[in-house]
């Protein structure tokens, strides 16, 4: 039994399980103690002072998210001493910030900006300390940006790279005056082994780490009139937009998403989910073929298990510290990709546009995208095959300058060629969706038949346990596939990166025995991106995950093969899964990367 | 001079490999290369299968593991109050003379790098400074010329002690 | 408090260790109870300058149960003005070899370091010397402890004890969180007891001759000896064995003179008292700090009438704005602004007026900072500007 302690919190008693903190136990009781270092997702660190408060008998005030309760503590968290000097720790770092929040990309959603407000700093008695600093903007990468001037030294960026994703790209560095957060050997992003996955981004309390953004490129190709500018939505959209537009989390805004994209003028709207079913012809045939090779020809060169590579930030992360499993990696692109090479080439055939005028742009809930896009091998259809990647916050902000009153919106369609989807499709946003489409598409080609789960709701993959584990045993196969009889199929779900790792080191030991391996950088899946609405946390997550399979089941049809875009596109155009023309368009490579 | 890579195989077959051999490898790189650079830094990190990020950040937080290349002899001059009251300038005015360099500096051929420090736990002897390791007290521009000067003629590796350590 | 405490030196430190082998002995022989109990009824505190009762701090551990303990020697002496702990352990190493050896015993540790700052490198090699000689002496009676020494790399805030730990575990010496402690969650997150030296050397005294010798000494709340660092402007600057509870005046008669102005009690993070103050003020440890009576390291720097108050405060935040860690915001923008804050004021690009607001921003980061750097910082900061405001100004 847990020992359960009573402390009173303004003179409110409350009971909490011993060794809560001051900071959930005053929640509890109904009081909202500020913080800024503090974050759900991430180990307490107590840096940054603004949640002190004041405990009985004790002269210095302690912070509310580091101190656990005692049986009996009195805790004052209003009291003039503390409001004072709350007021001067939010007033010191604004004095070493760069407080220019009109011209900031995190104006109207920042935690300091908002601390600021609600303690009405209206003067600053301090002085400026910017002009002693040697402050820099790294903006290298084509997917973030960082702003050092705008830091606050909450280090909660680099508990998240660390903790969150073991990539470890960010470290405090330096002490005094003079500590800052940088690289290694403070080297542009771009240059080091961060895997742009935008967590950083996400869980980052001001404009210090922001996504590089698109928007006036976008407005730009969108009135010009020469030009055909077609736009792809990632599952993880639908369910993450709305929260940056008047919704709650997990809301699904389809119809109204696609309704804004036409009014904001892009000349064909069609859905990722078209080419996520795509994939899953691609990557279950590939996947069936590694497994003949393996286990019908006994070839040494294949490997398995097989990963999936639609998550560039967990591509790049393989690329930097697991360069020797490259081989591991499904050779097929990302929807994304897919799509893009696709739009400049099946498409504008289809439709008989000039394909260079065609301007792709895709809303992805990522920030490593960008970086997929600008990877110099995806230009397969002759043409850059993305020309611009928008995160879901950049395609608010557009909304927003628009003027377009979101919730007054109709439902709309996608646009046809490329914008049918499946369940299937749609449950790539979350972990455990690729794995899930996969088997359900598989499975049938195998034996003939559904996946033995109800409603084809495969739920050992689901949820947000960090690496979950699925077997399905194969009977009674067709005849094609009679060498997998018996054979029990074992499948992994990791997301997050610290979850990858977890399996990477697995493999390296050799303890490893999957056929199957998902792999997705961010917690929760595409829903928890890096491009998706701040702030982030595991109750956010898990309603947009809700809401990403209350999409799935409320589709007519759930299964990627059963899309009649999908048989379409192999019947005129592609020929068959890993044909001729699908190497040449929906297939990729892998480099090797440095491992700082 | 060990090249770097077997210099630090060497330090972690000594030290160990976890996290808590880090500071002494660190320092033993240090002690030979004078500095921490990129290469090093890396080795380091893939010897300790550390994040070379980390590696970073732990080193630049400690004033004595320079990552930027140093000269030959590292002079480190107590700028705290009572080496200050006692004549801290002077001295560094002298050194500055002699050696042409100011704060911060590393002289052409490479011998001399100049910096300040805190606290040399010798102020009833002040000015202290500190030349690599060896610790130099009750300074006076004429001992400093003296001391400098000795390490100068004896170029090759000169570990002169002109009245030194402990009271 | 006392105006006719005279100055009274001891000899119990420096007296020469040549008789460690006996004292360990008997020491060894001893139950863990008795010898915690000696510290307590000792009444002997902590010497680096926090002040905790050291008795307490050894069976606070020793009561934990855990496979892997540590004893810590904090050698990282970095206070401005203190260097009390150098000569302690080129003179008498022993006595600290011997006492941390005594702690294992106490609280059950196997292993015991020395955290020696950088700076000290010299003193490496008489140390591996004599710690040789001890292991293979624990060795022959059969007692299963070995010290190691651990070299700091230039970080004043190495010395907090937290900050520490991190540092030995290969980490930026960024202070934790308390509690936990260190008797419970030190080094490697394992129950750790972790003494200044001075501090143990006051042990070996206290289990050589037994408690009351040490307790007789001193006044009450300031029980014993301590060693003072002394410098500046003084024809006597050197290290001093005093007992505690002595007036500032009394010590400013022997070691200072007409034209002394302020002495600074206890380094950059402790206070400086103005001549006016000296009688009133008393060197010890009074439960809380009154103003009064002031625990200290030991370091007494004086300064006489020619010395400027201003460049002596800006001395300290140029030091405290550098040696901070850095994770901090009250410790980290603070120093910054109380530094760059005093020299706008004497420039003239702020008013007098700006020093309170200064004040007061200290006061802040008292009650505000994570360790006891960004907490003490208003230490000097009040205490000169208060007692020295015109120097600030003109």
């Amino acid at each position: 039994m847990e020992k359960r302690i009573k402390i009173t919190i303004n003179g409110d008693t409350t009971e909490v399980p011993q060794g809560t903190s001051i900071l959930d136990a005053a929640r509890q009781s109904g009081v909202i103690i500020p913080t800024l270092c503090y974050h759900k997702d991430l180990c307490v660190a107590g840096n940054c002072r603004v949640c002190v408060i004041e405990i009985a008998g004790q002269k210095r005030l302690a912070a509310a998210c580091a101190t656990p309760c005692e049986d009996g503590m009195e805790v004052l968290t209003n009291t003039l001493k503390v409001r004072n000097a709350r007021k001067h720790i939010i007033e010191l770092l604004l004095s070493e910030h760069n407080a220019e929040c009109t011209s900031c990309y995190r104006n109207g959603n920042c935690e300091l900006q908002k601390l600021a407000s609600d303690y009405k700093i209206m003067t600053q008695d301090f002085l400026d300390l910017i002009p002693f600093k040697n402050y820099t903007i790294d903006n290298f990468s084509p997917s973030i940006i960082k702003d050092d001037s705008k830091c606050i030294r909450c280090q909660r960026c680099v508990r998240t790279c660390a903790e969150l994703q073991s990539v470890n790209a960010l470290t405090m560095s330096y002490k005094g005056e003079h500590a800052r957060i940088t690289t290694f050997f403070e080297k542009s992003m771009n240059e080091v082994v961060c895997t742009n996955c935008g967590q950083c981004v996400n869980h980052c309390p001001t404009g210090a780490l922001t996504e590089r953004n698109y928007i006036e490129e976008v407005w730009s190709a969108l009135s010009d009139k020469t030009k055909f500018v077609i736009v792809q939505t990632a599952p993880a959209v639908r369910v993450g937009l709305g929260e940056e537009l008047g919704f709650d989390p997990g809301e699904r805004v389809t119809g109204k998403m696609v309704a804004a994209l036409k009014r904001l003028g892009f000349y064909a709207v069609m859905d990722t989910d078209f080419t996520a079913d795509l994939t899953i012809m691609e990557e279950g045939t590939e996947l069936l073929s590694r497994l003949k090779g393996v286990l019908v020809d006994k070839r040494q060169d294949i490997k398995l298990p097989m990963a999936t590579s639609c998550s560039p930030g967990w591509i790049k992360f393989i690329e930097h510290l697991y360069p020797n499993f490259l081989g591991h990696l499904s050779s097929c692109k990302s929807p994304q990709q897919m799509f893009g090479a696709l739009v400049k080439t099946y498409y504008a055939k289809s439709k008989k546009i000039d394909p260079s005028k065609i301007v792709s742009v895709s809303i992805m809930p990522c920030t490593a995208k960008k970086f997929e896009a600008a990877r110099p091998e995806m230009n397969d259809s002759g043409y850059r095959d993305v020309d611009y990647v928008l995160t879901t916050r950049e395609l608010a902000i557009m909304i927003k300058q628009a003027g377009i009153d979101f919730l007054k919106l109709p439902d709309m369609h996608f646009d046809r060629l490329m914008g049918e989807s499946t369940g299937a499709g749609v449950i790539f946003g979350a972990t455990g969706g690729v794995m899930e489409a996969a088997l359900r598409t598989a499975y049938e080609l195998v034996t003939g038949r559904d996946v033995p789960f109800e409603n084809l709701n495969i739920t050992p993959v689901r949820g947000m346990e960090g690496v979950k584990e699925a077997s399905i045993t194969i009977e009674n196969p067709l005849k094609d596939w009679a060498f997998l009889d018996g054979v029990q199929l074992k499948c992994a779900v990791a997301h997050g990166l610290t979850n990858a790792k977890f399996i990477m080191d697995a493999l390296k030991e050799g303890k490893a025995d999957y056929h199957f391996v998902e792999f997705m950088a961010c917690p929760g899946g595409c829903l928890g991106g890096g491009g998706q609405p701040i702030p982030t946390n595991p109750e956010i997550r898990k309603k947009r995950a809700l809401a990403i399979y209350a999409e799935d089941s409320g589709m007519p049809l759930r299964k990627s093969h059963q899309n009649p875009e999908i048989v379409k596109i192999y019947k005129d155009f592609l020929g068959k899964p890993l044909g001729e023309k699908s190497h040449k368009l929906l297939h990729t490579t892998y480099i090797k990367r440095t491992n700082f | 001079m060990e090249p770097i890579k077997d210099l630090i195989k060497r330090l972690a077959d000594r030290y160990g490999r976890e996290r808590s051999s880090l500071l002494p490898i660190l320092q033993g790189v240090v002690e030979q290369e004078k500095y921490l650079s990129e290469y090093s830094m890396t080795e380091i990190a893939r010897e300790l299968n550390l994040p070379a990020a980390d590696v970073f950040g732990t080193a630049t937080f400690y004033s004595f593991l320079e990552n930027e290349k140093m000269g030959r002899y590292i002079i480190r001059l107590c700028k705290t109050i009572t080496c200050s009251m006692k004549g801290e300038n002077q001295i560094l005015l002298t050194i500055q003379d002699l050696l042409k360099i100011k704060v911060g500096e590393t002289t052409p051929d490479g011998n001399f790098s100049l910096l300040q420090t805190n606290c040399l736990g010798f102020c009833h002897k002040a000015p202290a400074m500190l030349i690599n390791k060896e610790v130099y007290n009750e300074l006076t521009p004429e001992k400093v010329r003296e001391i400098l000067t000795s390490y100068i003629n004896s170029n090759g590796g000169g570990k002169e002690n002109v009245n030194n350590t402990s009271s | 408090m006392s105006t006719t405490h005279l100055l009274k030196r001891a000899d119990f430190i420096f007296k020469s260790d040549n008789d460690w082998k006996d004292v360990l002995k008997k020491s060894l022989s001893r139950k863990a109870n008795e010898l915690i109990n000696e510290l307590i009824s000792s009444e002997l505190k902590g010497r680096g300058g926090a002040g905790f009762p050291t008795g307490l701090k050894w069976k606070i551990t020793s009561e934990i149960d855990s496979d892997e303990k540590y004893v810590i020697c904090n050698a990282d002496e970095g206070e401005p003005g203190t260097f009390k702990d150098r000569e302690i352990l080129s003179r008498v190493p022993f006595k600290v070899l011997t006492a941390i050896a005594v702690c294992g015993h106490v609280t059950k540790a196997k292993k015991g370091f020395i955290y020696l700052r950088g700076e000290y490198f010299f003193l490496k090699e008489g140390l591996e010397k004599a710690i040789l000689e001890f292991e293979t002496f624990c060795k022959t009676i059969g007692f299963d402890f070995s010290i190691s020494i651990f070299m700091g790399s230039g970080a004043y805030i190495c010395g907090e004890e937290t900050a520490l730990f991190e540092s030995m575990e290969g980490k930026r010496g960024e202070p934790r969180n308390k509690p936990p402690f260190p008797s419970s969650c030190g080094y490697l997150n394992k129950p750790t007891v972790i003494n200044n030296v001075e501090t143990l050397a006051h042990t070996y005294t206290i289990f050589k001759y037994g408690a009351k010798r040490f307790y007789d000494l001193g006044v009450q709340f300031s029980r014993g000896t301590k060693l003072f660092s002394v410098s500046g402007d003084t024809p006597k600057p050197g290290i001093y064995e005093l007992e505690l509870g002595m007036s500032l005046a009394d010590f400013v008669e022997e070691f200072g003179d007409d034209d002394t102005k302020a002495v600074q009690v206890g380094g950059a993070s402790g206070f400086l008292v103005p001549r006016k103050r000296f009688a009133e003020t008393t060197i010890g440890f009074q439960g809380r700090l009154v103003g009064i009576s002031l625990p200290t390291g030991g370091s007494m720097m004086l300064f006489n009438s020619s010395r400027s108050m201003f460049n002596v405060l800006d001395n300290y935040l140029n030091f405290f704005a550098e040696e901070s860690c850095g994770q901090c915001t009250p410790c980290r923008v603070g120093c910054q602004q109380l530094l760059r804050g005093i020299k706008a004021v004497k420039r003239g690009e702020k008013n007098a007026g700006y020093l309170d607001k200064l004040l007061k921003l200290a006061e802040t980061m008292t009650y505000t900072a994570k360790c006891g750097l960004g907490q003490s910082v208003a230490n000097s900061f009040s205490s000169i500007v208060e007692n020295f405001r015109e120097e600030m100004i003109y």
